[in-house]
């Protein structure tokens, strides 16, 4: 009996592994309808605050207990909805701006929101509230957008500056690149741009092009405690489809790795040329580029301090430092997974707030499964009910989560 | 009792290895040009293959990324623009059904006419389609104007 649990031991392992990345933990979590639905840990409770918003993608919070949300299109003309949280409730204020799109974000004195070619910024009063809302500074203009992985999302530093994503127009850019002699569009798409947050009119040619090689990235965060941007990648598509006889359809699932990125200038994350494989642990050479699935990449490229399975689809990064939810979140990170398309034939996954515990601005252990339940008994694409995209902390410490599929909000408290 | 759960266990990842394995045999074309069968059941195996994983089993794609294929002019109509969209994949900017849709189509100019037909005409026929068929002939004139 003993030898035989021996012989299946890594047998066992590789089971609890694939169940692990289900994206379910049945464990200590309690499904409760009371819950809006959602699956969260023991202790922590979730309302519906708002519902059939549209669209929204990226959300802020301020310290008065306003929310910004920023629709994917406009609702009567009009991009960003400004509610008050009543509690239970959001309640609606007003509306304003005249382009829809994902990024927002609030940073001394003001609120910046971006289309999929522009930012803008709106100046705020002393109660965060927009003074003007029909006179926004256009701050950022001209960036790219050619259907593919348009949203611009966007983060702002202490010293001034905003990073903008410009996704990769393309999977894996063959398209543009057929003889894999090095692909033409990373000196204006695939990376990160930082631009300065007081300067009209900024393009690429005022912009400093802060981190290449990343094929999309949508949910940004500035981590305080480090000081550093860290960014969630989008991995590529079809490894199986375009390279049928070096990846099996379950490789081409789970592979390659949805990665977090903790950026300093300058910085290479290697699209097209590199995907990381999280069960290898290792960034590989692409298969366009003469890569195997076996071969290594060249080292010159950025790993990721932190890897998840396969087209999750990493839409919202939030760095907590809240004090109402329990000492172990302090300073971690949630990421909202807008759940994927591109696993079929094998079932969809994702749809779920993931937990990554940090330790002193880093990623520290296994990351977990926060909120699951959001997609209901369909995870897919059409089937599911929401599917998590933004992420805000509230002034007491609340986490809030948009769904871009129904237009729901969710606040999640902890109750001690 | 747990050694019986073990052996299902074993039994069920032996399985799922050997599937792995079957999956990666090196350079064997992963669709065969079958002539037997149906062009519907030919079809399906080539949709499974190749269509399935942007259009989804049930055809209906995925929103904003892939278009479904389910009552759209796109499929239901002109065959020769259907054809020539496997032929050269798409990469245009257009609204079908009301909806714009982000992801480039690769081409398939790699599949035999015949497979090209049977796709077609599996996709005109299924998920609520009820399109003619696509003829192998077909196929071959579209693609010989094609390439001039």
């Amino acid at each position: 009996m003993k030898k035989l649990f021996m012989l299946l031991l890594p047998v066992l392992g590789l089971l609890g592994l694939i169940i692990f990345n289900a994206c379910k933990n049945p464990d200590d979590k309690t499904a409760n309808v009371a819950n809006a639905g959602l699956t969260i840990p023991a202790g922590f409770s979730a309302v519906a605050v708002a519902e059939h918003l549209g669209s929204p993608r990226h959300i802020v919070v301020t310290p008065e207990g306003n929310v910004y949300v920023h629709l994917a299109g406009t609702k009567s003309g009009k991009g960003i909805l400004v509610f008050h949280d009543d509690g239970d409730k959001l309640t609606l204020k007003s509306s304003f701006a005249t382009f829809g799109g994902t990024g927002i974000a609030i940073k001394n004195g003001y609120l910046y929101a971006s289309n999929n070619t522009e930012v803008y910024r709106f100046k705020l009063n002393d109660k965060n509230e927009v003074v003007n809302p029909n006179q926004p500074e256009k701050i950022v203009t001209g960036l790219l957008s050619r259907r593919m992985h348009e949203p611009k999302a966007i983060a702002l530093d202490n010293d001034g500056n905003i990073y903008v994503n410009i996704g990769a127009y393309s999977n894996i850019c063959s398209d543009y690149d057929p003889k894999a002699k090095g692909c033409p569009i990373l000196d204006s798409a695939a990376g990160i741009w930082q631009f300065k947050v007081d300067k009209l009119n900024q393009s690429y040619g005022q912009g400093v092009h802060y981190a290449w090689g990343l094929r999309n990235a949508v949910g940004l965060a500035w981590n305080q405690q480090d000081n550093q941007l860290f960014v969630m990648q989008h991995g590529r598509d079809a490894l199986h489809d375009l390279f049928p006889n070096l990846y099996s359809v379950h490789q081409s699932a789970e592979l390659p790795s949805e990665c977090m990125f903790a950026l300093k200038k300058g910085d290479n994350a290697g699209w097209p040329y590199v995907y990381y494989d999280w069960m290898q642990h290792k960034n590989m050479l692409g298969p366009e580029y003469g890569g195997d699935g076996k071969k290594p990449a060249d080292p010159k490229y950025l790993n990721p301090v932190a890897a998840y399975p396969g087209h999750y689809a990493p839409d919202g990064l939030l760095f907590y430092t809240g004090n109402q939810f329990s000492e172990k979140y302090k300073n971690g990170a949630f990421i909202a997974f807008h759940g994927s398309w591109n696993r079929a034939p094998e079932p969809q996954a994702g749809y779920c707030v993931v937990f990554q515990p940090f330790k002193d601005g880093k990623p520290d252990g296994k990351w977990e499964v926060f909120a699951d339940g959001f997609a209901g008994p369909d995870k897919s694409p059409n089937g599911a009910l929401h599917r998590p995209c933004g992420l805000a902390q509230g002034p007491d410490g609340s986490l809030y989560v948009t769904d871009d599929q129904r237009g729901t909000i969710y606040k999640i408290t902890y109750k001690k | 009792m747990a050694i019986k759960k073990l052996a299902i266990l074993t039994v069920l990842l032996l399985l799922f290895f050997s599937c792995l394995r079957a999956q990666v045999k090196p350079n064997k074309p992963i669709v065969h040009h079958r002539k037997s069968g149906s062009p519907m059941a030919r079809g399906k195996i080539v949709y499974n293959k190749i269509c399935l994983a942007c259009h989804m089993a049930d055809g209906g794609g995925v929103p904003t990324m892939n278009p479904p294929l389910i009552n759209t002019e796109y499929v239901l109509g002109d065959k020769t623009r259907l054809i020539k969209i496997v032929l050269n994949g798409f990469k245009e900017d257009v609204q079908i059904n009301g909806q714009s849709f982000a992801n480039n189509m690769t081409p398939h100019s790699d599949l035999k006419d015949r497979q090209i037909a049977d796709v077609l005409t599996y996709v005109r026929r299924s998920f609520g389609n009820k399109a003619s068929r696509v003829t192998a002939l077909e196929v071959k004139r579209v693609r010989a104007a094609n390439k001039k």
